[in-house]
């Protein structure tokens, strides 16, 4: 600690908004956080496995990492399987388990893209003091779209049909994020009430769009409350692997971590939202329009949203359902991504590469041997929750510790003042 | 003035010795010997942040020390928490009150040490007939029954110190008392203190305003960067040399400006009315211009419509009634970004809140008007170097410390926060400039560098209307002042009124009631 003359405590302002508060958390926390927030997380649900199915959670946490398939980018590791005991009982040769390792480090990326992208749907809008909370319905409206036009558009080709699908689904994600946006701006309606509705709104009406009988509904299998398969070309180039492999729709999600990057930091437009998030009061006296503002935040980050849907049904899903849109939440998901990865692009990078993992390592296909398959099945949301109560507790256990460093009580040593 | 109430002899009722306190990187106060006698009133004077409040707060058990002896009456104490501070005899009035709004007097005073009716039922009546006598005894004025949502600040004040004199204070420390007092009520307060010095209290008294020093203190303390520097007598002290030894070089109080040479109405303000966010009629039909070359100064006590005036100005508030002009465009109905386009300049009242958006780096903050236009972009895309580079030279040139263009501005200081928007809003070239309290919470060198800047901007030929609370601030720069009062300009003076007439006039008095 260097010691200057200057007698000047740093003036400790109140944070006023959120994203002003999650700047401050940000700055205080650094990456060790979000470290600690996960490993905390993990190790209770070790606990819950723990108490609830005596399984080992370190042997639950093995089969994880390797359902996962992240152990394939270390060789050496992928025949360890054979130290978790009990797990098989014919073991696999070598090459089959560097076979399954791959199979599973593909689904984790096929997660971490759609991850990525709601995630960025969360984090834009956080980023000018929203909580885009309706991820989930922006998602379904650029699925439902993705699979209209590239079930119903036929004859154009390749190198039309995806951009169009791409550009049609983010544009429907943006439209349904915009009424919130909108309402926001003009009457004042909080984004989470509207968001929350308009989820429901896409729901239903995905649910009819999909009913036996309903427009989107498949012409072949006329018993199933299923859309039609989307047209070879609309489908996204599968670059890695052959069963379910890995899409080019990863690298859409990664140049959208660059363009939000990008936008942000690099742009009037991006200038103006973080002005908003941080301050509205000193962005409006500074001449910049916060109710334009709160629009464009909401629209783009429901374009990622709707991008998020399109890929989902162009690079693997194929059509979309009922079912689908009664199990699906992965938008939800998208908010303990932003939060984990702290509304930034590389820290969302990474969030959604964990939490597509916990997805695929999870899933009962790779868990059902340790532990019981409902468990299995629900590792996730366990984890996903506690990362999201974890984020929230700390911000007020930041505070808590502010505080006392504001008042500068000292940690537990009251020092004898004099002799 | 050797006091007869002071007794030079005994030993002092309070003792600092090398008083240390270190925040991370910061050291607060740097081995700080203070002392306090019986009956005295002992001012602390230093610039913001010289450490004045940080030693006040390790007396009252708010921080611990990290070196240095507390002695009260010749005895060596700990002061863990103010709960010990107050068991010793201190008593603290903190500069925001710490009191509840919908509890009476009384209520107030008792809170925590309330006296109960078989151990259980708070004995409300026995005390208010406590607080009463207390009351009457030093002249407060005060109902103990009244709620304290219902009093003046002034009142209120007065209810802090009874607060501290019925939990048995003998020592009181008042922490900028008088920044939320308007001319009048600084002088009761002064009354009261004097009571109270006669019945035997002795107050230690924080402060930066140097006038206030000398027309109440026995001595004076003055800390500069976490050092004593020196303490003084009154007698033989001069606002000069108490300036000097604040800011550690000569300091102009006066500012130094030649006579205004006005020309044409560069902001010219017809029958403006605005309704507040309550619906009710905060201006009403307020009349001025204000000419290229001259400070027009707008004063009154906080609350009586300036607020309202200057975002209608300003376009952040849109008039029910009237015209604005700036030159010879009519901006009634333009919003905030028209008006920066057209000419207007605004440094707001409040920095923190509107004028800089803390989180920015200081470069973002002084493009926040005009970071749409080249060459701070370009079709839209930002272009950090020019940004960075303009921000470099303007922090330079307004002699900004404490961070470069990367810095947050949250980190600064307030002085220096301050030097950024006023070097932003000045660096933009405006016709009009509205100063809203552009000097509040500022120490002495700060503001001297604003007035400065300000007499500049009106010598250039620009119109300047200044808006302050403060009638001193009023009077060393205005050419013209305005008397605003319940929404309406009640009066016009010349610059050579008096403090008198002005503060009359701000309560309501009319100019003849000033005169007589």
């Amino acid at each position: 600690m260097s010691v200057t003359p200057a007698a000047q405590p740093p003036p400790q302002q109140e944070p006023t908004t959120l994203a002003a508060r999650f700047a401050l958390y940000q700055r205080a926390g650094g990456v060790i956080t979000p470290l600690l927030t996960t490993l905390l997380a993990l190790f209770i649900a070790g606990l819950v496995v723990r108490f609830t199915t005596g399984a080992s959670p370190l042997d639950t946490g093995r089969a994880i990492l390797d359902g996962s398939g992240l152990t394939w980018f270390i060789p050496e590791s992928v025949m360890d399987i054979r130290s978790v005991a009990g797990t098989y009982d014919d073991w696999p040769s070598e090459a089959e388990a560097r076979l399954n390792a791959e199979i599973n480090l593909q689904q984790t990326l096929i997660f971490t893209t759609t991850l990525i992208l709601t995630g960025l749907a969360v984090a834009f809008a956080f980023r000018c003091g929203l909580f885009n909370i309706g991820g989930q319905g922006q998602f379904f409206v650029g699925a439902i779209v993705a699979v209209a036009v590239g079930a119903e558009v036929s004859g154009v080709g390749r190198v039309l049909h995806v951009p169009l699908v791409l550009l049609c689904a983010a544009l429907a994600g943006a439209v349904w994020a915009g009424i919130a946006g909108i309402l926001r701006a003009t009457v004042g309606a909080h984004e989470v009430i509207t968001t929350i509705m308009l989820n429901w709104i896409a729901y239903w009406i995905g649910s009819y769009l999909f009913s036996l009988g309903g427009p989107l509904q498949s012409d072949r299998s006329r018993q199933v409350p299923i859309s039609n398969d989307v047209q070879e070309s609309a489908k996204l180039h599968v670059f890695w692997g052959d069963f379910q492999g890995l899409h080019v729709g990863f690298f859409i999600a990664i140049a959208a971590l660059v363009a939000f990057y990008l936008i942000l930091n690099r742009t009037t437009l991006g200038y103006g939202v973080r002005a908003v998030g941080y301050n509205p009061e000193a962005a409006r006296y500074g001449g910049i329009s916060v109710s334009r503002n709160y629009f464009l935040a909401m629209a783009i980050s429901g374009l990622f949203a709707g991008l998020a849907g399109a890929v989902d049904i162009m690079g693997w899903q194929y059509r979309y359902g009922q079912i689908d849109i009664q199990q699906s939440d992965i938008g939800f998901a998208g908010i303990a991504v932003a939060l984990l990865g702290r509304n930034t692009s590389i820290g969302i990078f990474f969030s959604a590469l964990l939490f597509g993992a916990l997805l695929t390592g999870s899933n009962t296909r790779n868990l059902a041997l340790p532990i019981e398959p409902e468990l299995a099945g629900n590792m996730t949301l366990i984890v996903q929750g506690l990362v999201v109560l974890f984020v929230a507790a700390d911000l007020v256990i930041l505070y808590l510790w502010r505080f006392r460093k504001r008042l500068g009580l000292p940690r537990r040593e009251p020092k004898a003042v004099g002799s | 003035m050797a006091d007869a109430r002071v007794d030079q002899a005994a030993p002092p009722v309070l003792e600092l010795r090398g008083m240390t306190k270190r925040f991370p990187g910061v050291l607060a106060n740097d081995r700080i010997d203070f002392d306090l006698r019986r009956g005295e009133v002992h001012a602390l004077l230093g610039e913001n942040g010289a450490g004045k409040s940080t030693l006040m707060n390790v007396l009252y058990g708010l921080y611990h020390p990290d070196e240095g002896e507390i002695r009260i009456n010749g005895k060596s104490v700990a002061i863990g928490s103010p709960k010990e501070a107050i068991e010793h005899g201190i008593g603290m009035v903190h500069q925001h009150f710490m009191l509840v709004p919908v509890m009476t007097v009384t209520e107030n005073i008792v809170l925590a040490s309330e006296p109960r009716q078989g151990g259980i039922f708070l004995d409300y009546d026995s005390a208010a007939e406590r607080v009463r006598k207390l009351s009457d005894s030093f002249n407060f004025a005060i109902d103990p029954d009244a709620k304290v949502e219902s009093i003046t600040v002034g009142q209120q004040q007065r209810v802090e110190i009874l607060k501290a004199l019925y939990r048995g204070a003998d020592i009181l420390i008042l922490d900028e008392p008088t920044a939320v007092l308007t001319p009048q009520e600084a002088d009761e307060l002064f009354g009261i203190l004097g009571t109270l010095q006669r019945e035997g209290m002795s107050i230690i008294f924080i402060t930066h305003k140097l006038r206030e020093v000398l027309e109440i203190a026995e001595r004076i303390t003055v800390l500069r960067r976490g050092k004593k520097i020196e303490t003084v007598p009154r007698e033989g002290s001069t606002q000069d040399t108490l300036a000097r030894l604040m800011v550690g070089r000569e300091v102009l109080l006066r500012v130094d400006k030649t006579a205004a040479a006005p020309a044409e109405p560069l902001l010219t303000v017809e029958n403006l009315s605005v309704v507040d966010e309550r619906g009710l009629e905060a201006v009403r039909g307020v009349s001025f211009e204000v000419r290229a070359g001259e400070i027009v100064g707008l004063a009154g006590i906080d609350g009586n419509g300036q607020t309202e005036l200057i975002d209608a100005l300003t376009g952040l508030m849109a008039p029910e009634n009237g015209r604005v002009r700036v030159g010879d465009r009519d901006v009634t109905t333009e919003n905030a970004h028209q008006h920066l386009e057209h000419g207007v300049g605004h440094i707001p009242e409040d920095r923190q809140r509107r004028g800089l958006v803390l989180d920015f780096t200081l470069a973002e903050n002084l493009a926040l008007h005009d970071y749409r236009k080249s060459p701070n972009s370009y079709f839209g895309w930002l272009r950090p170097g020019r940004i960075v580079s303009a921000a470099k030279s303007l922090l330079k040139e307004f002699d900004v410390r404490g961070g470069g263009p990367q810095t947050r501005a949250s980190s600064l200081s307030g002085g220096n926060q301050q030097k950024v928007v006023v070097a932003r809003e000045v660096s933009r070239d405006p016709r009009v400039l509205i100063a809203a309290q552009p000097t509040r919470g500022l120490d002495v060198g700060a503001i001297e560098f604003v007035h400065r800047r300000l007499v500049e901007e009106r010598d250039e030929g620009r119109a300047v209307l200044l808006i302050s609370l403060e009638i001193d601030e009023i009077l060393s720069l205005a050419d013209r002042i305005l008397v605003i009062y319940e929404g309406q300009i009640v009066a016009e003076y010349g610059p050579d009124v008096t403090e008198q007439a002005l503060g009359i006039a701000m309560t309501g008095g009319t100019r003849e009631g000033a005169a007589a």
